[in-house]
């Protein structure tokens, strides 16, 4: 049985302007153990997915749909129940790890406060827990760490005491929006190597939400990309950039420049703008935009299985081109 | 004048900032010195890429060609003129000819003034003699330049995209006729099919107005495909200066490798058999630099000779610069490891 099932999941805002359409019809399953990567860009759902799991959502936002995690529908839950499972089974970490901390607490106040409430150990048995989280993330000296205030801390060191606050209760689900986006390189892939380990050395599953297809080729087992609050092309991660089906999918991976590369001349870009989430097409949202729309892209596509562990959302059989280097 | 000659000539610049350290009841201070010692040229018609990571001085380096920041030493020789020491209204004049272009699309717009105002500014600035109808031309003909329609003209910049929104600085920048452009990550906060017009937008513009680019970024892989030649800066000082190529396929300096092996590649298999040697630890406070090579902290080859002495910018046989006083036998080494161990060659093969 799948950990995380999420079905038909759409979240939208009232705002002044009108009514944004977020997500819009999203499903998915995530497997124990397994990292899905969650791809797309600014706009196109991702974070608003997380949220709504989490029950995180601003107060102006609405959602339907069915979030079911462990046999358990999330949406619907009453405050206290979605705590007891919040930060305990399912965790996240945010993209800015200084601002996710709290400045007034100490980095051990923080990591103690969550054992003794989710987990009811006493103090003294929840800092020895917490040193060793911190030793796990390999923070320098964790028992120093533990008086300092975030403030004290560099970004990906912040970014590192999130990682074991997240891990403290062994949550089953561990959701990370962009968790390296805010950091530099060297400390990017620091990062990103702690997050693979982890993910490795236990059975947490990982909902990793990014933008950088190289950080989702290094960490995730399965992709989803996301295209204006909708689903676009699932499939395992080798499939997905060797052969990529959707021609968003396509276009993504063409138009990105590449270190291990020369791209001669110019980038295939995409043309033109995401459409506007306040007033979505009633086709498929990427027809706009894309080089191979035709007629019957005015019509929503479904999204369909289409090999082994292979779904897209898109009226073309095969795309018309191959990538110019496989 | 020698078309080979470099359009702009940075000496041995220097820009430091006085940090406040004090408290309340005493007067302290301490220096950062945001650029240190760096020196490089840029060629007519060329792209210069800057790259390194927070703290490492690319902004402020930016911000000091075009006067923004005042040196405390060093010199900045535009086409031979010395642009450190001028006064404010000659470097004010000189701005028609180096233009920057800012990371924030939409936040380096004024939100009140429409998008034919911002782009007719530098023309009512730089030429007062030009009449309402010119101005209108020129910033029309800039318009359809840059990717964006006449008729969008009379529209405010929220009205745009932050695509957009990065034309419209790019149209403002060039309406001057600039001979050097400085872009400050001027894709960086934009999403990757938007950065790859942005990108195609810049190179093109170059190439039809042969202007030379400085073009500062964090992401090696932007970078790698828009310069000619890049420059590694790490805590205010330079690393490394070659050819695109040269830096990439033989990094001669440990930051650079580092740098190179630390991107990741949108390729899962590639990703798997990469050797991953991440650097250790973070970067030091700018505000208490170590001694010596400002890198030996982290760097997996340090020896106690590095704590010594900053090492000078070494220029070698094919041109290129490299600051380590280790370079020679590293590049011997790394070279024996390429020959007995394929996968580490992946950044070089």
């Amino acid at each position: 049985m799948a950990l995380l099932e999420v079905r038909n999941l759409t979240v939208s805002f009232d705002t002044p302007d009108g009514t944004v359409h977020a997500v819009n019809g999203l499903s998915f399953d995530l497997d124990p153990g397994e990292t899905l990567g969650l791809v797309g860009e600014s706009g196109s759902g991702k974070t608003q997915t997380a949220l709504a799991i989490m029950g995180l959502l601003a107060q102006n936002g609405r959602v339907s749909g069915s979030v079911v995690f462990r046999g358990q529908e999330l949406l619907g839950m009453s405050p206290g129940e979605l705590s007891r499972v919040r930060g305990s089974k399912i965790s996240m970490i945010f993209q800015d790890p200084d601002s996710s901390l709290n400045p007034y607490l100490s980095i051990g106040d923080q990591l103690i406060e969550v054992l003794t409430h989710h987990r009811a150990l006493r103090r003294r048995e929840a800092r020895a827990r917490a040193i060793e989280m911190l030793g796990r993330v390999r923070l320098s000296d964790p028992e120093q760490r533990m008086r300092q205030y975030p403030h004290e801390l560099s970004g990906g060191m912040c970014q590192r005491v999130m990682i074991a606050m997240a891990l403290l209760c062994q949550p089953d689900l561990l959701i990370a929006d962009e968790p390296t986006t805010a950091l530099d390189v060297t400390v990017q892939s620091q990062i990103n190597s702690l997050m693979g380990e982890l993910s490795e050395k236990s059975s947490t599953a990982i909902l990793l939400i990014t933008h950088d297809l190289g950080v989702v080729a290094g960490l995730a087992h399965r992709v989803l990309v996301m295209y204006a609050g909708q689903e676009m092309e699932m499939a395992p991660v080798d499939d997905l950039f060797a052969d990529p089906r959707h021609p968003y999918t396509e276009g993504l991976l063409n138009s990105v420049p590449r270190l291990d590369q020369v791209r001669s001349g110019i980038l295939n870009a995409i043309p033109g703008n995401p459409p506007s989430l306040l007033e979505l097409p009633t086709g498929c949202p990427f027809a706009g935009r894309c080089l191979y729309a035709w007629e019957q892209c005015r019509q929503l596509p479904e999204f369909e299985k289409i090999d082994e562990d292979r779904f897209k959302r898109c009226h073309l059989d095969a795309l018309p081109t191959k990538r110019e280097s496989a | 004048m020698n078309p080979r000659a470099p359009v702009l000539q940075v000496r041995d610049l220097a820009v430091h900032f006085r940090v406040d350290t004090g408290s309340l009841f005493r007067h302290d201070y301490r220096v950062v010195r945001a650029v240190d010692n760096v020196s490089f040229d840029v060629h007519s018609a060329e792209t210069l890429g800057v790259v390194g990571e927070s703290g490492c001085g690319k902004s402020t380096l930016a911000r000091a060609i075009l006067g923004l920041v005042s040196a405390q030493g060093g010199s900045i020789l535009w086409q031979g003129e010395d642009l450190v020491g001028l006064s404010e209204e000659a470097l004010r004049l000189k701005r028609r000819e180096i233009q920057l272009i800012f990371q924030d699309p939409s936040g380096s717009l004024d939100p009140r003034m429409t998008v034919g105002e911002i782009v007719a500014e530098p023309l009512k600035v730089f030429y007062p003699s030009m009449s309402r109808l010119q101005i209108r031309e020129r910033v029309a003909g800039m318009m359809k330049m840059v990717g964006l329609s006449a008729e969008q003209i009379n529209r405010y910049p929220h009205e745009f995209s932050g695509g957009q929104c990065q034309r419209i600085g790019i149209a403002r920048a060039l309406v001057v006729n600039p001979r050097l452009v400085v872009c400050d990550e001027p894709v960086s906060a934009l999403d990757v099919s938007i950065q790859a017009q942005i990108v195609n937008l810049l190179k093109d513009l170059q190439k039809k107005l042969r202007l030379s680019l400085i073009f500062i970024a964090h992401d090696l892989s932007v970078v790698r495909h828009v310069s000619d030649r890049v420059l590694v800066m790490y805590l205010g000082r330079i690393m490394e200066v070659a050819d695109r190529d040269s830096v990439y396929y033989h990094a001669r300096h440990p930051y650079t490798r580092a740098l190179i092996e630390s991107v990741p590649i949108p390729d899962p298999v590639k990703e798997r058999q990469r050797a991953r040697r991440s650097l250790e630890g973070d970067i030091p406070s700018p505000l208490n630099p170590p001694s010596g090579c400002v890198f030996r902290t982290r760097c997996p080859y340090a020896i106690d000779a590095c704590a010594d002495r900053v090492p000078a910018l070494e220029t070698l046989e094919d041109g290129s610069q490299v600051a380590c006083i280790r370079h020679e036998e590293l590049a011997e080494q790394w070279k024996r490891e390429a020959d007995t161990d394929p996968t580490a060659t992946e950044t070089s093969s």
